[in-house]
């Protein structure tokens, strides 16, 4: 179906963003017949079965440190954070590219994204869902998490607002109302095309639930798209400014290696890297499984591919300019973590695998074989994940290295930690799984209006 | 499209829309008027003692000083409850056959305790110092109210975290010189603010409000 190769442009005349044969009713079709199979493929089942048995496990864990304490972790003193934040981190990062490919995009005029917004969205919620986990049950006594929020209360107590903790706890449950708002939003057209086909009467009557009494009336799109475009405006700030305050939680404390004021766009471009790595590691089989080619062409991919190119120089960057400061400053404790133990200490191997997976290997994307051909680039994006979570773990173990040798120490985790860190892949792809079965996985109001035939007279 | 979107008996359900929405605003009250009832937080809570002691005749009446029977109060973190002993020293010469004082000489003669029940419990998690607080020139009374006027001990003030840090960050209207600390009649001669300034400057009182002070 994509023998149009549409990665390059012909000079005068720009390739198409859709290729084959798609009109508006094949791209309905094609769309909507993966919702409405009557049974998934047995392939969608031991998908989803493996991931379920993960989910579960996740949750058995989860019950057995809230039944137990954190001290199933391997958090301890000097180290009081370990996996837990370093998934959070993690899991907030990737959930940076759904709502950049939707808001920042659409505001940029940026056309590829309609094939891909709705499923990078879709990946930012359910990967915003697993980071809020992880804090939730870092509190240890999650009975009482409500105290995070600033409420009239008889305890006098109030949320410390000098906190970056606090600011995170807005700046994620912010990006996470905005981020699902936007989602749907953008899905009500495509949800009243779902409730228009729909056969049996509880699929009828649960899409037409959601599509909210869409009717499609040119007064209808005209709100919608307004609406759009100030939730848009609105989710644009958003996208820089969690991991921004992400960034703050280390930030703004004074061990080695945190108190650095390049972390905010740092950590910035990190997100974005690994939240694009991700959508490719999800729309390469998507795409071939559903039969989704044609909409979702080689040049989308080639397009994400630049971006996480680019992301990477900005880490790399970030990187370099750490060491550079280290050694610049003279600062003893910075040139200690920075030029010894980071590289050359306990935790050096995670640093190497860091900067081969997110500065190195990303460098083949440079190639134009690597960027449009698909197994490289998912084996890229996997690598590029694995690096990015090293990031985080090599940030976080700067608490065994502070000030004082005396209080110095390891981090090891334990059993528990890594099934829980594993268990949240399970509950993301188990959300994700159910994205594809239930609902449309790609924009096809939004595919529609980049249509070849929809700009040629 | 096939056939209507809804089926027909989702009119009907209607009603279930008011119903729920009176009942939520139902929840919402009644949580709100429990939450910020003295009852929630025991103001009032009375217990019927073994014994009926007064301590409006005792405290009041006959005017004895809280220490007498409460005699830690000044040097340590709890206030101690007396023992029969204390009681008897009275007791032995008056009203000695009431039957009302018979668990007294009971438990004095076996040399066991009477099973007195607290009245101001605070949670385990919580430190308190009476020593701290009574030899700073915080009376009974801010805490404990007219103990002289009751017959039977209640309790007078909700003992929240919130009523507490209140005095906390402001204790100047409630402290009083130390020597009156356990008269509960006592009024300041001159504006209360101004005399819990003087005795605050004179005694150097710093109320901490940090968790540890209270959460060790």
């Amino acid at each position: 179906m994509t023998a149009v190769d549409n990665t390059f442009n012909l000079p005068g005349q720009r390739a198409p963003l859709v290729t084959g044969k798609a009109d508006y009713a094949t791209i309905t079709q094609d769309v909507c017949a993966i919702a409405e199979q009557h049974r998934p493929p047995r392939s969608w089942y031991i998908a989803f079965a493996v991931s379920v048995a993960t989910l579960g496990v996740l949750g058995a864990a989860i019950v057995y440190l809230i039944t137990t304490g954190i001290g199933v972790w391997g958090n301890n003193s000097p180290a009081f954070w370990g996996f837990d934040i370093v998934n959070f981190v993690f899991w907030v990062g990737i959930g940076h590219a759904g709502t950049l490919i939707s808001a920042i995009l659409f505001l940029f005029r940026q056309q590829w994204r309609t094939s891909i917004n709705r499923m990078a969205e879709a990946m930012t919620i359910f990967a915003v869902m697993c980071a809020g986990l992880f804090p939730a049950i870092h509190v240890g006594r999650v009975w009482l998490i409500y105290w995070l929020a600033p409420y009239p209360n008889w305890l006098a107590m109030w949320p410390n607002f000098r906190s970056p903790l606090l600011w995170d706890v807005f700046a994620v449950s912010t990006y996470a109302t905005v981020s699902a708002l936007f989602w749907y939003l953008g899905m009500i057209p495509d949800l009243a095309t779902l409730r228009d086909r729909a056969q049996t009467p509880i699929r009828r009557m649960a899409y037409g639930l959601f599509a909210l009494g869409w009717t499609g009336s040119a007064r209808a799109w005209h709100h919608y798209e307004r609406a759009y475009l100030l939730l848009a405006a609105l989710a644009t700030p958003l996208v820089l400014s969690v991991h921004s305050v992400v960034s703050f939680d280390f930030a703004v404390s004074q061990v080695p290696g945190w108190h650095t004021t390049v972390f905010p766009p740092y950590f910035v471009a990190g997100a974005i890297f690994s939240g694009f790595a991700m959508v490719i590691t999800l729309a390469v089989p998507a795409r071939a499984y559903f039969g989704l080619k044609h909409l979702i062409t080689p040049r989308h991919l080639e397009n994400i591919c630049k971006v996480i190119l680019v992301t990477s120089l900005m880490v790399g960057y970030a990187y370099s300019i750490e060491l550079f400061t280290a050694w610049y400053s003279q600062n003893p404790y910075e040139s200690f973590l920075f030029l010894g133990n980071r590289p050359f200490g306990p935790y050096g191997v995670f640093y190497w695998i860091m900067v081969t997976c997110n500065v190195v290997i990303p460098q083949l994307f440079w190639f134009k074989k690597c960027r449009t051909t698909a197994w490289i680039m998912v084996v890229i994006a996997i690598l590029v994940n694995v690096g990015m979570w090293m990031e985080r773990f090599v940030i976080m173990m700067s608490l065994t290295r502070d000030f004082l040798p005396s209080s110095w120490g390891l981090f090891i985790p334990t059993p528990i930690d890594i099934v829980m860190f594993i268990g949240s892949f399970g509950l993301f792809f188990t959300l994700f799984l159910l994205f594809c079965r239930y609902l449309p996985v790609v924009a096809m109001a939004e595919v529609k209006t980049v249509l070849p035939h929809g700009h040629q007279p | 499209m096939i056939g209507p979107i809804f089926p027909a008996w989702l009119d009907r359900a209607k009603p279930l829309v008011g119903i729920g929405l009176v009942a939520v605003v139902g929840y919402v009250a009644a949580l709100l008027y429990y939450g910020g009832s003295p009852e929630t937080w025991r103001v009032g809570y009375s217990p019927r003692q073994p014994v009926p002691f007064s301590h409006a005749l005792h405290a009041g009446q006959l005017g004895m000083d809280c220490r007498y029977c409460h005699t830690t109060v000044e040097s340590a973190a709890f206030a101690a409850v007396p023992p029969t002993a204390t009681c008897m020293n009275c007791h032995t010469h008056i009203a000695p056959q009431s039957r009302k004082l018979l668990p007294v000489r009971e438990t004095y003669a076996a040399e066991s305790t009477l099973p007195w029940i607290k009245v101001h419990d605070l949670p385990d998690y919580v430190y308190f110092n009476h020593s701290a607080h009574v030899t700073r020139g915080v009376s009974c009374v801010s805490c404990h109210g007219r103990v002289d006027q009751m017959e039977q001990v209640h309790v007078a003030q909700p003992l929240t975290m919130a009523w507490c840090l209140d005095c906390h960050r402001n204790p100047e209207p409630h402290l009083r010189p130390p020597e009156f600390v356990t008269d509960l009649n006592w009024v300041p001669e001159d504006d209360a603010v101004e005399t819990g300034r003087r005795v605050r400057e004179q005694l150097r009182i710093h109320p901490s409000t940090s968790c540890s002070t209270c959460h060790r």
